[in-house]
């Protein structure tokens, strides 16, 4: 903990650590002064001048360094001859502020002032009115009458794209630099700029496609103004007149927490999102969201949901009502003797898996997760990362040691945060960075602010890990490994790293790997957690990086990944159960003979298959939780009403398990809840009350401080909660025994690898993100190029499996030799791991 | 008692030469007073332009909430109203709306007007909400039809220039 500092502004004693900015120092006692360049997030610049307030420092005797007095006896203090700017000057021992006399009164006036002489006053059509903090401070601080002449007004450019999905204003534009600090402090990408100077100035696009980051949306947030919009907002509804669900990402693994913001829309006649915001959680998401997270939530309103039971009868697909469909399914479901395969996907909440998984083991039949690719999820719930862990305040003592995962495309939010914890841009007190470590067979965004990159070739993951655990413990000898720590100095000095570190943190994907590689991949991590003693505590644990939203929720559920193929797994059975998964769409086959059920939002290639299709409502339409990869259980609210018939997941599954005479219908997903929290491990205590509750965050950000945040908003409806560790229980958690995958040779391995934005069926219907979707492509290394003769953007046929799949070619240094890299959900064949391929370049 | 009916008469029969204040409604119109409220037009300028930008002011101003604006992006292709912004959707509820005319006075380019119409009348609740249609003002001689195609730049501001663009 840094020193404290007493000062006093405007007569309150304020005391906060060491470091901390005047103008922070008086938030905290709820002295508002007003900023516009100024974020709590950002490194101060005290560019706009609207922070200026009178500072003084005590007198001090030159000599003998004690305060002078008065004739009173109070301390003389030294006033500074000119205001100064609140964001910029750190406080001092017996520091005064002034921040309501007439010349700080007079300084904010002719600022304002200053700021509208080019502002064009258009508030009745900018998507900001109503919650611009221009706006609000003119009115709080601003003189009631211009002096300007309108005409002299200079008018610019009013709708310059920053590439198709953020729109700039110019005229808008207060030159605050809040975007491009952004970008460049905390997202490392500076791909917006400021062009020319004086009047002139403007923010300019350097990139291609244009402001070319995960991040950009975050930059209408923290506007002070109207000069940066959406697409996807423009003028979509003005702010006083949207409804504010909070939600749950439902896209990565983070948890990122969200506002959805809801109108009801005469063209499209219904109620409709018209902007995801970010909610503020300190611990997930802090107040951004990735661009994925903010656009691409259309598939929720998406027109070929499904509103109807279909049941399939003679080969014709008909149009049934529940009172028909339930008692027909159930009905099959009791004549299976147990023959029943159930397969979830990782995306349902933990209401629907847990409901899932009552009704299938009630039938005596078993469950699988899908995709179910990534292993480690038992793992997780020994040693997962301590609660209360916040990676982006992971300080110097911590190591964090990101291992077969390409953080930026897989979680953007812990890639954001890990930089932040590995470079410390923005944080005004702690600015020792934690020492990061990254370990890949190529190169990844996540290297640049590596203090050691480790490199290894493709199936060599877990060897890795274990050399590490190897060089920690001193016992080289045990297994034989195709690295050894001891004599590559470059993992000894990690493990030293890791030995001197007082926490450490793993992050742990499954880059190449299918479910019992990764699975092996977590063994090995935990091990070196638990040889390394860091488990059970806040900074230290293992982080899986799961290819689902709520893949830890399924497994803690009790749905876990089979280990075989989706035919092995159905084989015998007579009825397959599915919800939330398309494993035919992805290239399985179902039993001819089965009855197949499946609960969907859309009409996929398995509801094609299927015998009856059952309409299941989006995350948008109900309520639920999901539980992140941290092991935080979140809960999401209904925001727009039921589309036709379609039910929740859940509610389909207790009405067949009250059918079948197995339960009772609960009232309610609380009720649910209320039952997982009786009979699943770790979920003691946790009810849709507790997830709801909420303590103070700093920075205050969103209601009425729009200002100083952006439009951010404050999160009233629940943090979340972690469920804890055996570690964190007290319990004494072992080593376990690692068996590493076998590794296949051949003249290329094709790795399939994970794209933030891919052609999956969620991002698909987002057409808005239409133009950042890639054209299915390979990624090939320069030398392999050259030797196979291919060039970028070349057509080329991909062999793998027996099969030939034709692709664009992209040629980089990152892959290394002899792989090529294969996005996942482009098109193309699903390959679960790295495996053999051989390519020929197609003539055009 | 005779004398009372006589004098009664009397006033009956004065009557019946005067001449009469009934207004023999709807064959007949009283004119109303120049600053009367009755149903809102939205004005176009003279060029046929819609004057509303669809920022609904006129919607946050109401105390009834009988209107509902929703707004999109102009075009100059498929141009409704200078500037960026128009109304895609506009209704006002008439069974809602209280004629107090703070839509008028919210809105930054006159585009609302409370007009002289004041025949209200419906056969059902849903025909009670007029819609845009209803509600923009006929275009004149000189005008064309909204949406229009324009030339590039030439209607690029709605607010605050919102003086008649010709």
């Amino acid at each position: 903990m840094a020193d404290q500092v007493t000062l006093k502004i405007d007569g309150d004693v304020v005391s906060v650590p060491a470091g901390t900015l005047i103008v922070d120092a008086a938030k905290s006692v709820s002295n508002d002064i007003p900023v516009f360049c100024y974020h709590p997030k950002l490194d101060p610049v005290g560019m706009c001048r609207m922070c200026l307030v009178e500072v003084g420092t005590p007198l001090r005797d030159r000599e003998s360094g004690e305060p002078e007095l008065d004739e009173h006896g109070d301390q003389k203090i030294n006033w500074m001859p000119k205001l100064q700017t609140a964001c910029t000057v750190p406080v001092s021992a017996g520091m005064r502020v002034r921040t309501a006399t007439q010349q700080v009164t007079r300084a904010r006036k002719d600022v304002v002032e200053f700021l509208l002489t080019s502002h064009p006053l258009d508030c009745p059509v900018c998507d900001k009115g109503g919650e611009c903090p221009l706006q609000n401070l003119t009115m709080s601080h601003g003189s009631g009458e211009s002096r300007y002449l309108f005409d002299e007004k200079i008018q610019l450019q009013k709708r310059v794209p920053l590439g198709e999905l953020i729109f700039l204003d110019r005229e808008r534009c207060i030159q605050c630099a809040r975007c491009t600090r952004f970008q460049d402090e905390l997202v490392g990408e500076p791909v917006i700029g400021f062009d020319k100077r004086g009047r002139a100035l403007q923010i300019v696009t350097f990139s291609e496609p244009g402001f070319d980051s995960h991040f950009s949306g975050n930059t209408t947030d923290i506007c002070p103004v109207g000069a940066l919009t959406t697409a996807d907002f423009r003028f979509g509804a003005r702010p006083w007149e949207m409804q504010h669900t909070p939600s749950i990402c439902p896209h990565c693994t983070v948890g990122c927490n969200t506002h959805l913001n809801t109108r009801r829309s005469g063209m499209v006649g219904g109620t409709v999102i018209k902007r995801v915001m970010p909610r503020q959680n300190e611990k997930v998401n802090e107040i951004w969201l990735c661009d994925k997270g903010r656009f691409g939530h259309h598939f929720a309103g998406s027109s070929d949901r499904l509103t109807v039971p279909l049941v399939r009868k003679d080969g014709r697909t008909i149009e049934q009502s529940w009172e028909h469909v339930l008692p027909l399914v159930a009905a099959k479901l009791a004549a299976a003797d147990g023959e029943v395969a159930g397969i979830a996907g990782e995306r349902l909440s933990n209401e629907d898996l847990f409901c899932f998984q009552t009704l299938v083991e009630g039938l005596g039949g078993r469950t699988m997760q899908w995709p179910g690719r990534m292993g480690g999820g038992d793992l997780v719930q020994q040693v997962g990362v301590g609660a209360g862990t916040d990676l982006a305040q992971l300080g110097a003592e911590t190591v964090i040691l990101v291992v077969a995962s390409d953080l930026a495309e897989e979680a953007p939010l812990w890639w954001f945060k890990v930089r932040q914890a590995a470079t410390k841009a923005g944080a005004t007190l702690n600015k020792h960075p934690a020492s990061l470590v990254v370990a890949n067979a190529r190169d990844t965004k996540l290297d640049r602010y590596a203090n050691h990159i480790v490199r290894y070739s493709y199936g060599d993951e877990v060897q890795t890990v274990q050399a590490l655990t190897h060089a920690i413990s001193g016992d080289g000898a045990g297994i034989e490994t195709g690295i050894d720590a001891q004599h590559n100095p470059l993992l000894s000095e990690v493990a030293r790293a890791i030995e001197a570190a007082e926490n450490m943190i793993i992050i742990y994907g499954s880059e190449g790997l299918d479910f019992s590689g990764s699975g092996a991949l977590a063994q090995a991590c935990a091990n070196l957690l638990i040889a390394s003693g860091h488990v059970g505590g806040v900074g230290n644990g293992l982080l899986p990086v799961w290819p689902s939203n709520n893949t830890q929720g399924a497994w803690d559920m009790g749905v876990r990944p089979a280990g075989m193929s989706v035919s092995e797994f159905t084989s015998g059975a007579k009825v397959v159960l599915l919800a939330g998964a398309d494993p035919v769409g992805d290239g399985e086959s179902l039993p001819e003979d089965a009855f197949v059920v499946i609960s969907e939002l859309f009409k996929t290639d398995t509801a094609s298959r299927a015998d009856v299709v059952l309409p299941a409502q989006a995350f948008v339409e109900r309520e639920g939780s999901y539980t992140s990869g941290d092991r935080r259980v979140q809960r999401f609210y209904p925001a727009l009403p039921a589309l036709g018939d379609a039910m929740p997941d859940w509610n389909i599954f207790v009405r067949l398990t009250a059918l079948l005479g197995l339960g009772t219908v609960p009232a309610g997903a609380g009720a649910v809840m209320r039952q997982i929290a009786a009979d699943v491990p770790r979920y003691d205590g946790i009810s849709y009350e507790r997830l709801a509750d909420v303590e103070e965050q700093w920075p205050h950000v969103g209601g009425r401080d729009s200002y100083y945040g952006g439009t951010a908003f404050e999160n009233s409806a629940g943090l979340g909660l972690q469920t804890p560790t055996l570690a964190e229980m007290g319990h004494q958690v072992q080593p376990g025994n690692v068996e590493p995958p076998s590794v296949e040779s051949g003249e290329f391995l094709v790795v399939p690898i994970t794209l933030l934005y891919d052609r999956g069926s969620m991002l698909l219907r987002s057409k808005i993100m239409h133009q950042r979707l890639p054209e299915p492509y390979i990624e090939l290394n320069v030398v392999d190029a050259e030797r196979a003769g291919v060039g970028a953007g070349d057509r080329v046929a991909l062999r793998v499996n027996g099969h030939d799949w034709e692709m664009a070619t992209r040629v980089s240094t990152s892959p290394p030799e002899g792989v090529i890299l294969f996005p996942r959900s482009l098109a193309g064949p699903l390959l679960p791991r790295t495996m053999v391929a051989s390519l020929r370049k197609l003539e055009s | 008692m005779v004398i009372e009916i006589i004098k009664g008469l009397g006033t009956t029969f004065k009557h019946i030469f005067q001449p009469s204040v009934t207004v023999e409604y709807p064959d007949e119109k009283r004119p109303v007073r120049p600053r009367f409220k009755g149903r809102h037009v939205l004005k176009r300028y003279d060029n046929g332009l819609e004057k509303c930008i669809g920022c609904a002011l006129c919607a946050a101003a109401c105390p009834a909430d009988a209107i509902f604006v929703e707004s999109d992006e102009n075009r100059d292709s498929w141009r409704f109203s200078p500037g960026e912004r128009y109304a895609s959707v506009y209704e006002i509820n008439m069974l809602r709306c209280i004629f107090c005319g703070y839509c008028e006075d919210a809105c930054p380019t006159e585009a609302i007007v409370l007009e002289h119409d004041y025949e209200l009348s419906y056969y059902d609740r849903a025909s009670a909400i007029y819609t845009k249609e209803k509600l923009m003002d006929r275009l004149d001689d000189s005008g064309t039809a909204t949406p229009m195609q324009v030339d590039p730049g030439e209607f690029d501001r709605a607010i605050p220039d919102m003086q008649d663009p010709g």
